[in-house]
């Protein structure tokens, strides 16, 4: 049973390609069959994320026009046997695609792979509506900002009105120190608002911008976004893992014991 | 100092959240003012059916309840405040 997962988000910058470059290399390692799609024609980001931009030759627009069989336009991954890439056309626009091709081309896809991972572009013009026409489940990135959460409530509501009914969400970039200090929503404030079921909280953690220079998604590895995309992978795979604590504001006394006795807030559960 | 801003000031994460409330109850929504007269003059109409009531000062508005809906979201709720003039009709 295969299952096409489309990344969304709204706004742009708030984590979209790397949720879907780890998400889709965290369930390769897992030995699942993973093909992730860049869906943002004419912006394309997932290749050098994932590495991948000296190897394209042919690309998504080049396999729904007929320039090439589907195989020739997927790229190998580096590590992972049974990952890989369907890069987005550099030079083409969104408009040159429709919803029915995507449909065509994930379901053909299906019989190939686990998983299908697209990754979604900004916005909720025609890019976005092909990423999610052939899409079974949704996974919504945010960040604890006003202005994410309100662009994430929209695409909520854009799926439902697409019947895409299974949707989680992902909070990317939550930094502990704001949140204890109370000048940054809780995981807890962001579920009440959107009221999507939680798939994952990932730390704002200066290993992803590390990794992206590198071109080597983190995921699995020692550090707190590392693990927080593992245990992701692991929640797709039906596994249930409990969530990292990643602190909540301190109640008020505590604070004022804190301008006391500097340290006695140190101690972190991760 | 600390103290002083600990009393007066609401954590910028509280009014991140209100903000946010109110601001995706008229996202949600997606009604125009226009609509809102249309809709707040059916109201009327019918109404007047039954008993005497004061158009002018009437209104309507759309905020966000204390309740929530059945999908655990927080939903948006009309209001409407309609001043009755005479019982009978």
């Amino acid at each position: 049973m295969s299952e096409v997962i489309v990344v969304t988000s709204g706004k742009g910058g708030v984590g979209k390609t790397t949720t879907s470059a780890n998400v889709g290399t965290g369930l390769a390692e897992m030995g699942k069959s993973v093909v992730l799609i860049d869906a943002d024609i004419g912006l394309r980001n997932l290749d050098v994320v994932m590495g991948l931009e000296n190897r394209i030759v042919y690309n998504l627009v080049d396999v729904i026009e007929g320039n090439c069989r589907l195989k020739q336009a997927l790229i190998k991954d580096k590590r992972h046997a049974g990952l890989f890439l369907m890069p987005a056309a550099q030079t083409r626009d969104k408009n040159c695609i429709t919803p029915q091709q995507m449909v065509k081309l994930t379901d053909n896809l299906r019989t190939q792979f686990d998983y299908i991972i697209l990754d979604c572009p900004a916005g909720i013009e025609q890019g976005f509506q092909n990423a999610i026409a052939g899409a079974d489940h949704a996974i919504v990135v945010t960040t604890p900002e006003v202005s994410a959460i309100r662009d994430a409530d929209r695409i909520i509501g854009l799926l439902e009105a697409n019947e895409i009914k299974k949707a989680d969400l992902v909070v990317n970039r939550l930094r502990q120190d704001l949140v204890k200090r109370g000048e940054m929503m809780t995981v807890d404030d962001v579920l009440d608002i959107l009221g999507l079921p939680l798939l994952g909280v990932v730390p704002d953690d200066e290993n992803v911008v590390i990794a992206t220079n590198q071109g080597e998604p983190l995921v699995g590895r020692n550090n707190l976004a590392g693990k927080a995309f593992y245990n992701i992978c692991c929640r797709l795979e039906g596994k249930e893992v409990p969530f990292m604590d990643l602190g909540r504001p301190l109640p008020l006394w505590t604070r004022f014991a804190g301008l006391f006795r500097k340290n006695s807030l140190q101690e972190e559960r991760v | 100092m600390k103290l002083f801003t600990v009393f007066r000031r609401k954590s910028s994460r509280q009014i991140a959240k209100d903000r946010l409330k109110i601001l995706l109850i008229s996202d949600r929504v997606n009604c125009s003012p226009e609509m809102m007269e249309l809709i707040k003059n059916d109201i009327a109409q019918v109404i007047s059916k039954y008993m005497k009531i004061d158009t002018s000062s009437m209104e309507i508005q759309i905020s966000k309840s204390g309740k929530s809906g059945g999908n655990g979201k927080i939903m948006p709720m009309l209001y409407a405040n309609i001043p009755i003039l005479d019982l009978k009709s």
